[in-house]
């Protein structure tokens, strides 16, 4: 029996105060649920193991690993702190995806440029980009060494998809805002720098996105083969001495590194595209 | 060459242009011999149906394209590629939406290396003159589709060209938009003497600016006819687009070039 009213000035009318009310609480119901989530997967993790439906020797459970954090804190295998091994891995992948980035772009406006290049090159990217780069983690370790391996495998990983989506996103700008660039005498080079580049940074950050994941999985593949630091490195050395709660420990910390990286990405582009 | 309207140097003109379009399907034959000359501070309007090369003829004009055959001249040299003389205003505004507006409408004179402090003095005059004072730092998703148009239109005037083309610069918008601003559009270029070429499917739109209005064949395009346009006007002074729409005139203009583009309704 609602009868429609004219809003008061200044002030919401009332279906779009309840029409505000339902999308806050649709709102409130996916983060409610995404949390949820969380809990029961922590919940279970810690139940099915205590219960012995599953055996803890394999999997631990999220009580036991604070205390081997806490331990690994003061000192970790190769007398280093656990916080030593994850900033080793945290510095190369953001080496990793800043290179993966910045030869990306690079190379990828270097095919856009030289159409020819790309011609020729395309069917090499694509193989490239569909290869396991993992099988190269031991001859990686041969040519690089111990330390530049890692970064190697990082790049390896990430940087053949980062050229593919950044081409890709400077072939879909319209055609028309280059062709309006010409009208006005624009070279090849200005058309680059006037539309192209800045006309692509909803691309670029699409790619990042794409691009710290993959670092951090060439860093940790890296670092299983060669390292003697690093969440890798713990992963692997905890494995073979067969301390589950040492690898658990390593992989929670690198799915924290990863929402936080992801984080940060996600907070530099809304500034940039507040910005702009 | 016959001599433009009214015995003086043409500020434009077209030799014998032909176009061919290459693919590896085939070869388009566009725009067969074109022989234009128009005079300085003309309008001249071009009618012809979808497809038969009246865009092509501008992108030839303002030197993106170059013809197979023939010359495109303005003042007299021959045009090789895009340059100051000649600014192109296109279908849609097509601003950067990362661009303020003023910063897109300082865009030619970036291109061309001109002297920055100036084009952004005289963008922020034209855009004052649009009636878009207020809104030069704020972005394009900011505004409606006809201010967009005058930002367009902002930027095509900054770098100053003597010819301006027009490539059916009001399609996109809505009809009332589209009659304000075709009035609008014609007053600025009038008053700044351009000299101007408009392309268009909509006749009563190129009656109702142009000095002359020339019908393209259907392809590949070819001169079909030119029709100079009069309105009986009080005083000498032509009507503007919408006044003219009325003008005792214009019925006539607008049956004889209906009947030269032999519209026909497929299906």
């Amino acid at each position: 029996m609602s009868k429609a009213e004219p809003a008061a000035p200044g002030e919401f009318s009332r279906p779009y105060r309840d029409y505000l009310k339902r999308e806050r609480r649709s709102r409130l119901a996916v983060r409610g649920s995404q949390a949820g989530l969380l809990v029961v997967f922590l919940i279970l993790w810690e139940v099915l193991p205590r219960a012995h439906i599953v055996n803890p020797l394999f999997t631990s459970y999220p009580s036991a690993l604070i205390p081997t954090f806490i331990e690994l804190l003061k000192e970790g295998p190769q007398q280093r702190s656990i916080l030593a091994h994850t900033a080793s891995t945290v510095f190369a992948t953001v080496v990793g995806f800043t290179l993966a980035m910045a030869l990306g772009t690079l190379i990828a406006a270097a095919l856009w440029y030289w159409r020819m290049l790309y011609r020729i090159l395309d069917p090499y990217l694509v193989v490239a980009n569909a290869m396991p780069k993992t099988a190269f983690v031991p001859i990686f370790y041969i040519w690089l060494g111990a330390t530049l391996s890692i970064y190697g495998m990082s790049l390896a990983i990430s940087l053949f998809i980062t050229i593919l989506i950044i081409y890709n996103g400077f072939q879909e700008i319209d055609p028309n805002k280059i062709k309006l660039a010409q009208t006005f005498g624009a070279s090849r080079a200005q058309i680059f720098s006037k539309v192209i580049f800045p006309g692509s940074f909803p691309t670029l950050f699409a790619a990042l996105k794409v691009n710290v994941g993959l670092s951090l999985v060439g860093v940790v593949v890296g670092e299983l083969q060669s390292a003697s630091i690093g969440l890798g490195y713990l992963i692997q050395y905890g494995s073979q001495v067969f301390k589950l709660n040492i690898v658990m420990t390593a992989i929670s910390i690198l799915a924290i590194v990863s929402v936080v990286l992801y984080a940060m990405i996600y907070l530099l582009e809304a500034a940039v595209t507040r910005r702009r | 060459m016959p001599p433009a309207p009214g015995g003086v140097t043409p500020k434009l003109e077209l030799r014998g242009v032909n176009l061919r379009y290459f693919s590896p399907a085939g070869e388009t034959e566009a725009l067969f011999d074109i022989s234009l000359s128009i005079g300085p501070g003309e309008f001249v309007g071009i009618i012809g149906q979808s497809g038969c090369g009246k865009s092509t003829l501008l992108s030839l004009i303002s030197g993106i394209l170059k013809p197979t055959d023939g010359a495109v001249l303005v003042d007299g040299r021959p045009v090789t590629r895009p340059g100051r003389a000649v600014g192109y205003m296109l279908q849609q505004d097509f601003l950067f939406e990362w661009r303020t507006i003023l910063e897109n409408a300082i865009l030619g004179a970036e291109i061309q290396k001109a002297d920055i402090a100036a084009a952004r003095e005289r963008a922020a005059q034209l855009l004052a003159k649009y009636g878009l004072a207020a809104f030069l730092d704020h972005r394009p998703r900011e505004l409606s589709g006809g201010m967009r148009q005058r930002v367009a239109l902002a930027r095509t005037l900054c770098t100053n060209p003597d010819v301006v083309l027009l490539d059916e610069p009001f399609s996109a918008l809505d009809s009332q938009t589209r009659l304000a601003l075709a009035d609008e559009v014609y007053d600025i270029l009038r008053r700044e003497n351009k000299t101007v070429v408009l392309v268009t499917h909509d006749i009563a739109e190129a009656v109702s600016m142009s000095d002359r209005v020339i019908v393209l064949s259907r392809r590949p395009g070819r001169v079909k006819s030119e029709h100079p346009i009069r309105f009986s006007a009080p005083g000498g002074v032509r009507p503007a687009p919408f006044e003219a729409r009325s003008a005792p005139e214009f019925n006539a203009y607008f049956n004889r070039l209906w009947r030269e583009l032999e519209v026909h309704v497929e299906g």
